[in-house]
């Protein structure tokens, strides 16, 4: 938990001009079928920032989100998390798509939450926690189950540990999601329009814990349409339109002031 | 029936002489307003169902006339078969039949999850080697092909496997039993195949997305995610299989495999007890699937873990019968 005790700057300024940036998109293109979906798409997050991806539905923001930790292949252009290529390894003037083991790897740093949560219902909430920290870190079990209930604990699920994911409301189940991605110690956490499928009163459980979670420094690329949460949360924010990052700004400016016509216009529709 | 129903006294007078005009005055309903009754001295009675009663004892006197027939018609024997039922060699015929039943299964299960793996696979060769394989073991009567592994001598007298040095004659090496086991265990992955692969696509496509996204290999996916939910649909026709399993091995009596059947075959092909030993049989055969559809029951019944509902076992499900006052006459009732 080191990287959890270290103080992270929370602005780009404060940052060691030495370090990388924590995530670093070059041009990535991604087409399903005859439809292009990202048409290079360029962007980098540095560490312990928070960067929210807004746009309208089919503009591309989930798919450069699972991009990121190679649910989905990029057709071209690069993406790093931490300095490595993700999914990839260059040979010459190639990029090779990495094996299973090792693409793995890489994701078990990546943590990522579902818009439908996708826990697994066969498994109580600990297991749900403690699976992959045991079977892809190979830890020991009764270290990955303090953590797990220290996890608990902290989004608010601690008498919850022994429940089926179906007995919990979508609220609960979310915050399990996020603690089960928190249980493997990412650098990166990516959210999929995490409050997107929950009732109107359970929102607020939810960005609660995502709030706490940003000021205690993690990295988060979050692709949400709560723009309450962009704006009080988000470091900078990213506009999608059709497949491109069409507006990069501070949050509060481009939510407040945008100055992209494609972003004046959707911001004023989803208000 | 409706004589136990209770009817309030003082109806409504409109309802009891024409009243025309007011009839046409409004909605049903705005008329229910004016009878002046209270709701509490109304008493609520179900619908009857005459047919039901009709249709029970029809159903019951032709048991009773079934079951008269059964111990008074001398030609079933009940002595001969009470006399057999424990047989020493209708006992040695069951467990072949018990064996020859597990084996098939294991064999249809272990190579029907590799043949179902393999028509999701991303490779095109392997995809349409699992699909032959299932049309061919579909498409043949099982009964022709414990025929052609019994006969196997007759295509390939010895068998090399293709490993220099190795040569078996397979006329010593397919015993009855083997050629059983081989015909009705690779017929069987065919269909588990089918059952398997249902149960892998059942699972929704967020679960391998979350497995992968929290870095567990395909295979740790597979083993520990999607698996473990295909059950859900996999176990109920799996059981099936296994019942039907249990009466298809009796098809091994053709190749002389001492089977319950055959046992029972060769005891009456002695004594001449045809019928008594039929059904000796039969009683056998009626037991254990009894005791495998019981069997099914628990196996679903804990593979549907994490569900909001579990089915009642039979238990519980009496006693929900007990708490629902007149089923003849009710709809089910929910507890």
């Amino acid at each position: 938990m080191t990287r959890r005790e270290t103080a992270h700057p929370r602005t780009v300024a404060d940052l060691d001009s030495g370090q990388l940036p924590m995530v670093r998109a070059e041009k990535v293109r991604k087409h399903f079928g005859p439809l292009e979906v990202l048409k290079g798409v360029d962007l980098e997050v540095e560490r312990g920032e928070v960067v929210c991806l807004i746009g309208p539905s089919g503009s591309g923001k989930s798919t450069f989100l699972r991009c990121i930790n190679h649910l989905e292949t990029v057709d071209g252009g690069r993406i790093w998390v931490d300095g490595q290529v993700v999914g990839y390894q260059r040979r010459g003037r190639k990029l090779l798509e990495l094996g299973d083991r090792e693409i793995c790897r890489q994701r078990t740093e990546i943590g990522m939450v579902f818009q439908h949560f996708n826990l697994f219902p066969h498994m109580t909430v600990l297991q749900n926690l403690i699976e992959a920290p045991l079977r892809a870190l190979r830890e020991p079990r009764d270290e990955a189950t303090a953590r797990a209930l220290a996890l608990l604990e902290q989004v608010g699920l601690a008498d919850k540990a022994g429940a089926y994911p179906r007995h919990l409301s979508g609220g609960q189940q979310q915050r399990v999601a996020i603690a089960r991605a928190l249980c493997m110690r990412p650098k990166l956490m990516l959210f999929d329009e995490p409050t997107s499928a929950l009732d109107p009163e359970l929102v607020g459980d939810v960005l609660t814990v995502m709030r706490e979670l940003a000021e205690s420094g993690m990295t988060m690329i979050v692709v949400t349409h709560e723009m309450g949460f962009a704006r009080e949360v988000a470091d900078r924010v990213v506009f999608f339109d059709a497949g491109q990052a069409v507006e990069v700004g501070p949050a509060q400016q481009v939510i407040t002031d945008p100055r992209h016509a494609r972003t004046k216009a959707f911001l004023a529709a989803v208000r | 029936m409706t004589g136990s129903t209770t009817r309030p006294e003082g109806r409504p007078a409109h309802d009891a002489g024409p009243s025309g005009p007011r009839r046409e005055a409004g909605p049903a309903g705005e008329r229910e307003h004016t009878d002046g009754m209270a709701a509490d001295d109304l008493t609520v009675v179900s619908k009857r169902h005459p047919g039901r009663w009709v249709t029970a004892i029809a159903l019951l006197l032709v048991a009773a006339a079934t079951l008269r027939s059964v111990f008074t018609n001398p030609r079933f024997g009940w002595d001969v078969v009470n006399t057999y039922l424990r047989d020493v060699s209708i006992g040695r015929g069951l467990l072949v039949t018990l064996e020859l039943t597990a084996i098939c299964m294991a064999i249809g299960i272990i190579l029907g999850v590799v043949l179902a793996v393999m028509r999701l696979s991303a490779n095109p060769v392997v995809r349409s080697a699992a699909f032959l394989y299932v049309s061919f073991f579909r498409g043949t009567p099982v009964l022709v092909q414990l025929l052609f592994w019994y006969n196997l001598a007759a295509l390939y007298p010895q068998l090399t496997f293709g490993i220099p040095g190795v040569s078996l004659d397979a006329n010593q090496l397919i015993t009855p039993i083997l050629a059983a086991l081989l015909g009705l265990g690779l017929n069987e992955a065919a269909y588990m195949s089918e059952i398997v692969r249902a149960g892998i696509q059942s699972v929704d496509h967020g679960q391998g997305e979350a497995a992968g996204a929290l870095g567990l290999t395909k295979m740790q996916t597979m083993r520990r995610v999607i698996l473990p939910q295909a059950m859900r649909v996999i176990i109920p026709p799996t059981g099936n299989e296994t019942i039907g399993m249990l009466k298809t091995t009796a098809l091994v009596s053709v190749l002389a495999v001492p089977d319950l059947l055959y046992s029972a075959q060769i005891l009456y092909a002695r004594n001449f007890q045809t019928i008594p030993l039929l059904i000796v049989a039969s009683i056998w055969y009626l037991a254990v699937t009894t005791v495998l559809t019981i069997g099914q029951f628990y196996v679903e019944r804990r593979f549907s873990r994490g569900n909001r509902t579990l089915p009642p076992t039979p238990v519980q499900q009496f006693r929900q019968l007990l708490r629902t006052h007149t089923p003849m006459a009710t709809g089910r009732s929910t507890p």
